[in-house]
């Protein structure tokens, strides 16, 4: 049972680094990052039920990461409508000031 | 027993090259300094020899060796030193006498040349290197100098380097020789392995191979002979690698004069006189020398019968009688080769003097455009003339006595290179009359006779003397007087008697080629084409000199190119492209490195997971092997 979640979750994970590495869409790529996140929290609840000592702490872990990642994707998006302002465009290959 | 001047001899050598280092360091841009020191140098060391000379003369054999350890490499030790036998000392004074004459014409000659001083330091590092391999004790410090005499024909070979046809002799004289080289350094390092203690020095050569026979094999014996005349060929010339001397007449007249006639060349037969005990220990090797040598002194002395340039006919004429040096060695005469060679060194260098004289009268080198000349050069015409009658063997010239006595040697030792000897004799009379009558009689053939005019007396100087030595050197030794054989080999080597019979034989077949060239050339009585319209055929031989350039180009340096084109192409792609793969691989990666850092996230992540996925495949895949 545990290997079909962690498939699932894996799978997920996948499709979120896909769209994380590859979108110019800023907010598709927080989006994926949100599947990443998600895949993870599936692991991490599939362990508490299915792990070799299963306990509450993977769900506890869960409910943390969400809210950390609740908060994150609010900081992200408001850097992202700062940045849309000052450079008019979301397409992350054109923020390039690091190079210079 | 008082051997002041023979302890002094080390500075002979070092006189010139005193010279050539003040010129290496003064003599840019100087016109007269080259001058100068090549003159007081050799000078110094003529004066110096012939004190030598006159201490080995005085009372008998002397001997005097210094030598010191030079290096020492576990055991293996090497010597270096010099050592005054009555050979070298004799050596001594031809090689100074010819080195200082020209250093005097060579002011003449030379004049105006902007390169002049370069000219001197040349001919005074090669009178050093000469000097020095007359000296050596031994073959290691022979042979450097040796090399280093090659290195100066070289340089004054090509001294007219924006010539390609002095640049392309050059190289010729320097690629035929080092062959020869090639063949005396085996025989060099042959002689150090089976020499008891490792030996190299003339005394203990001597001692071995003349009193112990038997401790070095006989088949080795012949062996190191034979290896040792192989550099004996180069240097001097014998076929089958004499390609090289007629091809260094590109070179500065003088030059053909001091190296290419009268020293270097003569080093071969030097050599073959200081190893002779070698020689002698093997009948092999001796019969092999003197094969070659009347070979050589036929067959170089019909080619020159069909050359037009003065140059080249004299550089035949050189062969031929290097050949006859080669041949009286080989019939275990040393004393008749020395002889020959000490008389050939002056009246050689004379003739070559004469020719340069010659040609800076009417600048060209073909004999068929000169004629006329004995009237506007008077002193030229007659020393020339007796040079000729010298090289002729007429008596009582000094050709004479020592050509006879080496013929005298052949009829007894071996009649078959006596008829050799008289035919060449006979071909060298009459190359020499063709070259002098078209030279100097009958009427001019040329435009620039008219400003003909006879030479400086910075040139003519040493011509007078050249003759006068010319017509007396050969007294040294004649079959009544074997002064010269007595001093050179303590006695030991007894003349063959009853020369009488080779003294009219010689002296009729010099006297016959020449009046033969006297009816062509003067009389006209024997049309010049008499030969030619009968048997064409055979003057192209001659004048193609029995096509062996074109041999050579077909047999050697044809296939030898083709290896190199084929190593060059080895190394042009398969080496270098090694080398470009390397470099090519290295900056491929770093411009896929300069594409991937964009300043993207993207990228880096890319690139991140990229190398995840390498460390997991490699981690995982440690484990199936």
């Amino acid at each position: 049972m545990l290997s079909s979640y962690l498939t699932m979750a894996a799978i997920l994970f996948c499709i979120g680094l896909y769209g994380a590495l590859v979108k110019r869409n800023a907010v598709i790529i927080l989006l994926s990052i949100e599947l990443m996140l998600n895949a993870v929290n599936l692991n991490l609840v599939a362990f508490s039920k299915y792990g070799v000592v299963p306990s509450l702490t993977g769900q506890m872990f869960t409910l943390f990461s969400i809210a950390v990642a609740a908060a994150e994707a609010a900081v992200g998006i408001a850097v992202l409508i700062a940045l849309f302002r000052a450079r008019g465009t979301v397409n992350v290959d054109e923020y390039d000031e690091m190079r210079r | 027993m008082d051997t002041t001047f023979s302890q002094a001899a080390w500075l002979i050598p070092l006189f010139p090259f005193l010279a050539f280092l003040l010129l290496l360091a003064f003599g840019r841009g100087q016109q007269k300094l080259g001058v100068l020191l090549g003159c007081v140098s050799s000078l110094a060391g003529l004066v110096l020899s012939v004190l030598v000379l006159i201490e080995h003369m005085v009372d008998g054999t002397k001997y005097y060796q210094y030598a010191f350890k030079w290096l020492d490499l576990n055991g293996l030790v090497l010597n270096a030193g010099y050592e005054v036998t009555n050979l070298t000392a004799l050596m001594l004074v031809v090689v100074t006498t010819v080195s200082f004459l020209v250093n005097l014409y060579s002011a003449g000659y030379m004049k105006g040349d902007e390169r002049i001083s370069v000219f001197y330091s040349y001919v005074a590092l090669f009178s050093f290197s000469m000097l020095g391999l007359v000296l050596a004790d031994n073959m290691l410090t022979l042979y450097i100098f040796w090399e280093l005499v090659g290195v100066c024909s070289f340089l004054l070979v090509g001294f007219w380097f924006s010539k390609p046809e002095a640049r392309a002799a050059a190289k010729k004289a320097f690629i035929v020789t080092r062959i020869g080289d090639a063949g005396l350094l085996l025989g060099i390092l042959l002689l150090y392995w089976y020499m008891p203690d490792h030996a190299l020095d003339f005394v203990h050569i001597g001692n071995v191979f003349e009193g112990q026979t038997g401790i070095i094999a006989a088949s080795v014996t012949t062996w190191i002979a034979i290896l040792i005349f192989v550099g004996a060929v180069g240097k001097s010339g014998q076929f089958p690698l004499h390609v090289w001397l007629p091809d260094a007449m590109e070179g500065p007249t003088p030059i053909s004069a001091l190296i290419h006639a009268a020293t270097m060349v003569a080093a071969g037969v030097y050599l073959v006189a200081r190893t002779f005990d070698i020689f002698q220990a093997s009948q092999a090797a001796m019969d092999v020398v003197a094969y070659i040598g009347g070979f050589t002194a036929l067959f170089a002395a019909t080619i020159g019968v069909a050359q037009n340039d003065i140059k080249r006919i004299l550089a035949y004429s050189t062969v031929s009688q290097l050949g006859y040096m080669m041949m009286a060695l080989g019939l275990g005469s040393m004393t008749g080769g020395i002889f020959h060679l000490f008389t050939h060194a002056f009246f050689k260098a004379l003739l070559f003097l004469g020719a340069g004289s010659v040609i800076h009268a009417v600048h060209t080198q073909n004999i068929q455009e000169m004629g006329g000349l004995s009237g506007k050069m008077k002193i030229t015409t007659w020393t020339f003339g007796i040079g000729t009658l010298a090289l002729s063997g007429i008596p009582p010239f000094s050709g004479f006595w020592s050509k006879d006595m080496i013929l005298n040697t052949a009829l007894h030792e071996k009649p078959v290179l006596f008829a050799v000897g008289v035919a060449a004799a006979f071909f060298t009379a009459f190359y020499m009359s063709r070259l002098f009558f078209l030279v100097f009689m009958g009427k001019p053939r040329g435009e620039q006779h008219a400003h003909a005019h006879e030479s400086p007396s910075s040139m003519t100087i040493p011509l007078i003397i050249l003759a006068a030595l010319s017509v007396i050197a050969g007294f040294i030794q004649t079959p009544w007087n074997e002064t010269l054989g007595t001093w050179l080999t303590d006695g030991a080597e007894k003349e063959h008697g009853g020369a009488g019979i080779v003294m009219v034989i010689s002296a009729a077949v010099g006297l016959l080629g020449l009046y033969l060239g006297w009816l062509v050339f003067v009389k006209g009585t024997i049309a010049r084409d008499a030969v030619s319209s009968k048997v064409p055929w055979l003057l192209r031989l001659l004048e193609r000199k029995y096509y062996m350039d074109e041999l050579y180009e077909a047999l050697l340096v044809r296939p030898l190119r083709g290896l190199g084109h084929l190593l060059n192409a080895i190394d042009d792609y398969i080496v270098d492209g090694l080398v470009r793969l390397v470099g090519g691989t290295a900056v491929l990666f770093g411009r896929g490195g300069t594409r991937v850092q964009n300043g993207q996230i993207q990228t880096y992540g890319v690139v991140t997971l990229l190398g995840l996925v390498v460390l997991i495949v490699a981690l995982v895949g440690r484990r199936f092997w």
